[in-house]
């Protein structure tokens, strides 16, 4: 074991963080709103994402009403029901899960995880916010426009996008392509800011392999999100100029309603690729970051170390390379040239080996642990659970052949849904719920919490598994209704007016959630600087919630990986990051090789 | 307690469901019961791999929680552990990708006797051409597209002077005989769907995308547009009529071909 990269024993590096200059607040403006402080950042970044979060829910309440029950509703016509699903799924994976994960979990616990004062460009950082709430706004814009927000679908997919027969064309496309725009932009201010800072500003000691996982999730995420956010934005900025200035790049020679338009000569396929060499990296820069957190909470909630920390941090760096060459997979029905199916099949498959990887030592690090299951525990058992579950879905859609009769229906619905849409929001629940007290100095209410938890992860499990089945039977996605068919039984109907009264329940609960963290600001049990008795450095600070800057006067020194819980011999069943004693157990034996 | 219980009514529960589930395959129509065994492989691998996962965390949750004077064993990694876990996960992954690749490679090779047939989309309305007696389809301009020629055939073609059109109505199709799919559209994407026949694909204006199947039951099913389209995308529908060799004749012979029609 002497060998292991986290050698607790070993030397620290000698050099020396320079101290950095942090432009500190004057009065309530710079503090709480024009704040370069990454904690206030990442806040921000967190409520607003949640609030836009809300106008998505809502919309998946509206789409439910229309498919569990048809004909009830009547202002839920065709063109309202596709701008609904085009506004959920945009925001919800965009403006929610990437904001939320990278710009509120990031901005927060990055510095603080590293030792780190702030981000290292703490003005660039705040601009970030800014630019991503504009990013918001042009985007809630669109529903106020004549004509509406886009009903394009999420995709976006040319020549419907900007053409007629779709809702939102006059308006709504373009504002949804603008706001896009504006959201990269402000990504790759924050973006560069986390990279840098995790290169650069680590404290003495902090060396890449000792970084607790949430750290390498974020890191590699935007690593990715950084490469693979151009490809939206130029195939963003060319839809625009074919929609606004008559350009061809996606448009072929067409005839819409019987009238032949000006366009000639583009390629729709284009586009395609373009959106899935984003969209597809775009899952894990959601999944990445959701890793990383579920492995502390993991730990630290069941009192041991994370099982095979060197496999868990080149897993994720591997699924990160891999996604870059898998993207197609979203495409072998897209009329692309069959033999590419080869190539994405086998690349998509072997993907799904570090993944395994990954769910068999959060598994381990359950064996023989010693676990505590407080309400973060408890979501990271529900991601478990919803992870495992749609990533064995994907190995059916990613496997070519099988996906030609599964593709486009509700079995791709019910995946997706299950493994980026459940699995990382249990993750945001799990980290809130661990990372409150730190914000607040208060913890959330545990029994609130256990209600919370239980209806969201059994509902949610109730809505989207029996959903595969409908896909299974034929029915497509993107349905205002499925009307007379002759292989659709008339059960359907009643498992969807079922799925839809779940939903509607699940959704209510996380007015709940919502409750608990207004009411556990006041009346919140305190929760003392480190609640779950954590190793990690953000539960280290001098104060609770931490000051500007963190650490008071000195930065704090790192001895020791993130993982040191229930280590032999140790008084305690935790050996903070930044404590130099006792040495761990195969030094005290006489192991240690250096 | 509780928690490890609720783990394992999730794991019983959803293979209840699975078994027991009125929601399954509609009966197949097509050659490609391959597809549907690949999927029956991968269900059985997935299954078993879902529920070793979730009952052994129930396990862990029962067996190892938290309990006055406990502690976790310090065990930062086992090599021989992983090495053994990533070796059976390529295993199962290879299981499930051999016989999809070996399936994928005949979805993609269409039989040299197979039948062209063209299926045309656009908002929202599906239309079919077939070849005449000489099996072959008269060349197409997207430009040359009017009301008298709603699908574009070059007049100059002799190849398209049989071709049968077929606009709002129904596509019939023989049984047994392989037929190879050419789809194009003039506006926006579609998808030609037919659950029954398992394949599909999407049809993309300024291409021709194509695939292959043979129809092996006869009856009449749906079509659905499987590519968000716009508004009127869940309304797009016809149906296709497999037939047997005879009836299929007859019909065909009642048909009007691209000379005529354009006369």
């Amino acid at each position: 074991m002497g060998e292991l990269a986290h050698g607790a024993g070993g030397q620290i590096p000698a050099a020396e963080v320079p101290e950095m200059e942090l432009p500190h607040p004057h009065g309530w403006w710079s503090t709480y709103v024009f704040s370069q402080d990454a904690k206030v950042i990442g806040i921000q970044y967190a409520l607003t994402a949640l609030a836009i979060g809300m106008v998505a829910l809502v919309l998946s309440w509206l789409m439910r009403l229309q498919l569990g029950f048809p004909d009830t509703f009547t202002f839920i016509d065709p063109q309202a029901y596709y701008q609904f699903i085009t506004m959920h799924g945009m925001i919800m994976v965009v403006y929610l899960l990437t904001a939320l994960f990278l710009g509120g979990f990031g901005n927060y616990l990055i510095p603080l995880m590293l030792g780190a004062r702030d981000m290292v460009f703490p003005f660039v950082n705040m601009l970030s916010f800014w630019v991503y709430l504009l990013a918001v706004l042009v985007l809630v814009a669109s529903f106020f426009v004549p004509g509406g927000p886009t009903g394009a679908g999420w995709t976006l997919y040319p020549p419907q996008a900007i053409l007629s027969g779709t809702p939102g064309r006059d308006w709504g496309i373009v504002l949804m392509l603008l706001s896009l725009c504006l959201f990269i932009a402000g990504f790759t201010m924050g973006g560069l800011n986390y990279v840098v800072t995790v290169l650069q500003a680590r404290t003495r000691g902090m060396t890449l392999m000792r970084m607790p996982l949430t750290v390498w999730g974020i890191f590699t995420a935007t690593v990715m999100a950084l490469l693979a956010f151009p490809a939206l934005f130029v195939g963003a900025v060319m839809l625009l100029l074919d929609r606004l200035l008559g350009t061809s790049f996606f448009m072929p020679t067409l005839v819409e309603m019987g009238q032949q338009l000006r366009y000639g000569g583009g390629s729709p396929i284009l586009f395609q690729h373009l959106f899935w060499f984003f969209g597809h990296p775009e899952v894990y820069i959601v999944a990445l970051p959701a890793f990383g957190i579920v492995s502390d909470l993991i730990s630290t909630h069941a009192r041991r170390n994370i099982f095979g920390y060197r496999m868990m941090v080149w897993a994720i760096v591997i699924i990160g390379a891999l996604s870059f060459v898998v993207w197609a997979h979203h495409m072998y029905v897209s009329g692309m040239h069959p033999w590419f199916g080869f190539f994405f099949a086998t690349t998509t498959l072997i993907i799904a080996i570090p993944t395994a990887i990954k769910v068999y030592n959060w598994l381990l690090t359950l064996w023989r642990g010693n676990i505590h299951l407080n309400v973060p525990m408890l979501f990271a058992l529900g991601f478990i659970v919803t992870f495992v579950n749609g990533g064995l879905t994907g190995l059916f859609l990613g496997n070519v052949v099988v996906d030609v009769p599964l593709s486009d229906t509700m079995f791709v619905v019910a995946h997706f849904h299950m493994v980026m849409g459940v699995a990382p929001v249990m993750v945001i629940f799990g980290g809130i719920y661990h990372w409150y007290p730190k914000m607040t100095g208060r913890m959330l209410d545990d029994t609130m919490g256990k209600i919370h938890f239980w209806v969201t992860f059994l509902g949610a499990y109730a809505i989207f598994f029996p959903m595969h089945y409908l896909g299974l039977l034929g029915v497509p996605r993107r349905y205002h209704t499925i009307g007379e068919t002759s292989f659709v039984p008339a059960s359907a109907a009643d498992l969807n007016a079922f799925i839809s009264v779940v939903a509607l329940v699940v959704g209510a609960a996380q007015m709940l959630f919502l409750f608990n963290l207004l009411w556990s600001l006041r009346h919140g049990r305190e929760s003392g600087p480190n609640p779950w008795r954590a190793t990690t450095l953000e539960w280290q600070t001098p104060e609770t919630p931490p000051g500007h800057g963190n650490w008071g006067k000195e930065l704090p020194v790192v001895h020791r990986w993130a993982y040191d819980y229930a280590v032999p011999g140790a008084p305690e069943d935790f050996v903070p990051q930044n404590e130099a004693l006792p040495p761990p157990a195969h030094v005290a034996k006489g192991e240690a090789t250096a | 307690m509780a928690v490890a219980l609720i783990l394992v009514l999730v794991a019983v529960g959803s293979v209840t469901f699975h078994l027991l589930s009125p929601w399954w395959w509609t009966p197949i129509a097509s050659n490609w019961s391959y597809i549907d065994a690949t999927i029956t492989v991968t269900f059985w691998i997935t299954g078993v791999v879902f529920v070793a996962v979730v009952l052994f965390m129930a396990y862990c949750v029962f067996r190892f929680r938290s309990r006055p004077g406990q502690r976790a064993t310090y065990e930062p990694e086992n090599k021989r552990l992983e090495i053994w876990l990533t070796v059976a996960t390529a295993l199962g992954v290879a299981a499930m990708l051999a016989p999809g690749l070996f399936v994928w490679h005949r979805f993609v090779t269409v039989p040299t006797d197979a039948t062209d047939i063209e299926i045309v989309g656009q908002q929202w309305l599906w239309s079919y051409r077939l070849p005449g007696e000489d099996g072959k389809l008269g060349a197409v301009e997207t430009r040359l597209i009017s009301p008298e020629n709603p699908l574009g055939l070059v007049p100059g073609d002799a190849a398209g002077r049989d071709d049968v059109i077929i606009q709002g109505d129904d596509l019939h199709l023989p049984i047994g005989r392989p037929v190879r799919v050419l789809l194009r559209s003039i506006d926006v994407l579609h998808d030609f769907y037919v659950p029954e026949f398992r394949a599909k694909m999407d049809m993309i204006p300024g291409a021709v995308t194509y695939f292959w199947f043979t129809p092996t039951r006869t009856g009449t099913f749906d079509v659905l547009c499987a590519e968000l389209c716009g508004s009127g995308h869940a309304v797009m529908r016809s149906r296709v009529v497999v037939q047997s060799t005879e009836d299929y004749q007859a019909w065909l012979d009642g048909q009007r071909r691209f000379a005529q029609a354009s006369r």
